[in-house]
């Protein structure tokens, strides 16, 4: 019994083959975009997750003035003082290591090619801080750091634009019209939100503020934060450290700011994710924009083949026998139209993917619920309109014009 | 003959529709067929032939009155049980063929076998043993669209008798075709009668026609008018 009405089934969606690809075609369009949208929305979000712990985990940036700017009126707040930093070293807990930056901006050459980046002066602990890796060559030595020796790191930027395909270890090049020899190349971190990242040229802290800055002011104190403590109490000593050695008065605003990158990480994770959300809703939308397609097919093909159920009853089948014949028909071409749309998300995602820049995640969930979703819309509609013209007396259903 | 008929009709009526449109096609019909008959059913248009075959074809139910077949009562059977019968006993002839269509005239014919749950081979031999008897056995590949009018309806035919039905239904079997294919299908039914042992019911306006059936019911506004012995008594 299940056997023929499986042979009645795929005779009849053989012998209407456009009729079978128009009903699929609904579910395909409608599977493959939600399952593409959301897949490619997922990747969005990992990406931009993925840039944000490039910012290295739980890492408090101390900076002087209010905010990001500097402060409105008012006199320049001052920078931090090395000695700050030793403080922060040895009377802070949970600090798992500390890194001062200075800025500066320059043109490096090499052998006629030049090119304008940025320079940081820092030292080996902020390799740990930012979770920078050296791809090629190596970190400061001891030495070079307490000398302030001309040695510098490069971004992969720099690389290329400035070796094009040369080996730069070892290398001697010049960087605002000093001489600095190369000892390593940054792994690569790509494009962030924050500007391309591998676009540096990272020297020994002392170098620079004795070439470029003239002084020994730090503008920036990177923290990172050890993972056994909490990151906000943390944060609270080093503010109340910090007002206390830049004798802010009680009652005065700092003049001077603690960032928690993991705020940002939190911020950009949630507007990505309402991001997907909405994504998501536009997709669903679709999904029952083509639900609704499979309706329309669905009942149209049974009006049109109502006069084929009368054939069918007329000639001694029973209700149930007819039903079970469209039933399958509908789960064979719902499953089907669902498994191409799945393979055509996928085949899609994987290759949009990289145009976007996000990477490709596969998500059961998403799949499986499309799927089922697009498959239930198939089988009721068209198992429901069937349902009713088979529950009509064999003349009736001859009938129907 | 024996007055044991396979089918009686008493005071079978026929309504359609309700209230102010409700129109009563049958009034009370009174019918005996013998087993083994072969019954012309004419009459004028509208006098309730057809709304008659579709009720004795279990296609349709009565509005009032008893339906026996070989004695037993029809019209309290439920859809499933008429639709058992149907594929049981009866077989039924259309006017307009009713083929499925892009579905080889083999496929057509062995549909009433795929519902009684013959096997493939069953199947095959039983078709074209059909396709064979209306002489049609080279054409089992072929679909309606292929097929002429009076092949269509030999298909149709072969579908109604593959299942070795008691009682062949025919409509107006030969209302859409030419008098040379007519008198084909006419030998056909006639050979069904006389060597199967097939009841045939046929419906139709020509005297040609009737003029090969034992029997001639005459309908008149949804009665029988009267009962004739005919020519090939
Ligand atoms: N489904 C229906 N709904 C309403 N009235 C119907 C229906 N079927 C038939 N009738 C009416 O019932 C009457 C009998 O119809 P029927 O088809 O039985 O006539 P007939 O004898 O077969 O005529 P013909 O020779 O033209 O085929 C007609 O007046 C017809 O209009
Ligand atoms: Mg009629």
């Amino acid at each position: 019994m299940l056997g023929t009405t499986i042979t009645l089934a795929f005779r009849a969606i053989n012998r209407h083959k456009l009729r079978s690809f128009l009903t699929t075609l609904g579910i395909i369009i409608g599977v493959a975009s939600v399952v593409s949208m959301v897949t490619l929305g997922n990747g969005a979000t990992a990406a931009v997750r993925e840039q944000i712990s490039s910012l290295g985990a739980n890492v408090l940036q101390l900076r002087p003035g209010q905010g990001f700017g500097r402060g409105g009126g008012g006199p320049r707040p001052p920078d931090f003082k090395p000695a700050d930093l030793t403080a922060i070293e040895n009377q802070l807990t949970g600090v798992r290591a500390v890194a001062p930056v200075v800025q500066s901006s320059g043109t490096a050459i090499y052998e006629g090619s030049n090119w304008s980046t940025t320079v940081y002066g820092t030292t080996s602990a902020y390799s740990e801080v930012q979770q920078w890796k050296v791809a090629d060559g190596r970190l400061f030595l001891p030495d070079e750091e307490e000398a302030g020796k001309a040695v510098c790191i490069i971004g992969n930027t720099v690389r290329t634009n400035l070796f094009q395909g040369a080996e730069p270890v070892g290398k001697r090049m010049r960087i605002k019209g000093v001489s600095c020899q190369v000892i390593g190349v940054l792994a690569t971190r790509g494009q962030g939100g924050f500007g391309d990242q591998d676009d540096v040229v990272v020297m020994p802290i002392k170098f620079v503020q004795r070439r470029f800055t003239g002084d020994r002011d730090i503008s920036q104190i990177m923290v990172a934060v050890d993972d056994a403590y909490d990151t906000s109490t943390v944060q609270a000593s080093l503010e109340e450290l910090m007002r206390e050695r830049r004798k802010v008065k009680a009652g005065a605003e700092d003049n001077f700011n603690v960032f928690d990158t993991k705020q940002i990480s939190d911020t950009l994770t949630g507007t990505t994710t309402i991001l997907t959300q909405i994504v998501g809703a536009v997709a669903a939308i679709s999904l029952l924009v083509g639900g609704i397609g499979i309706m329309n097919i669905m009942l149209v093909s049974v009006t049109e083949r109502t006069r084929e159920i009368g054939i069918r009853l007329a000639i001694g089948a029973v209700a149930r026998e007819v039903l079970m014949q469209f039933l399958v028909e509908a789960i064979v071409l719902s499953c089907l139209g669902g498994l191409i749309g799945l393979a055509l998300a996928l085949v899609a995602s994987v290759a949009i993917a990289p145009l976007m820049q996000v990477p490709f995640i596969f998500d059961v969930k998403v799949n499986m619920i499309a799927f089922l979703f697009s498959a239930a819309i198939g089988v009721v509609f068209g198992y429901f309109p069937a349902r009713r013209a088979a529950a009509l007396n064999p003349i009736d259903a001859l009938r129907h014009e | 003959m024996a007055d044991n008929p396979i089918i009686s009709l008493r005071g079978v009526t026929k309504v359609y529709g309700e209230g102010a449109t409700a129109f009563q096609a049958l009034k009370g019909i009174d019918l005996d067929i013998q087993q083994g008959d072969f019954v012309a059913v004419m009459g004028p248009s509208g006098s309730g032939k057809s709304t008659t075959m579709n009720i004795l074809g279990c296609l349709d139910v009565p509005s009032a009155g008893t339906f026996l077949f070989k004695g037993h009562h029809v019209e309290t059977l439920d859809r499933d049980q008429r639709a058992l019968l149907r594929r049981r006993y009866l077989g039924f002839v259309f006017q307009g063929f009713n083929l499925l269509s892009r579905t080889t005239a083999l496929e057509n014919v062995e549909l009433p076998l795929l519902y009684r749950g013959e096997d493939k081979k069953t199947r095959y031999d039983m078709g074209m043993a059909a396709l064979d008897k209306v002489g049609l056995k080279d054409w089992w590949d072929h679909t309606p669209a292929e097929l002429s009018g009076g092949q269509q309806q030999r298909v149709a035919i072969a579908r109604a008798i593959v299942t070795s039905p008691d009682v062949l239904l025919a409509d107006e079997p030969t209302g859409n075709l030419d008098s040379e294919r007519s008198v084909e299908i006419m030998e056909l039914l006639t050979d069904l009668n006389r060597n199967s042992g097939i009841t045939v019911l046929m419906v139709t306006h020509e005297g040609d026609m009737a003029a090969f059936a034992r029997t001639i019911v005459h309908f008149k506004d949804g009665l029988v008018e009267r009962v004739d012995q005919g020519v090939a008594a």
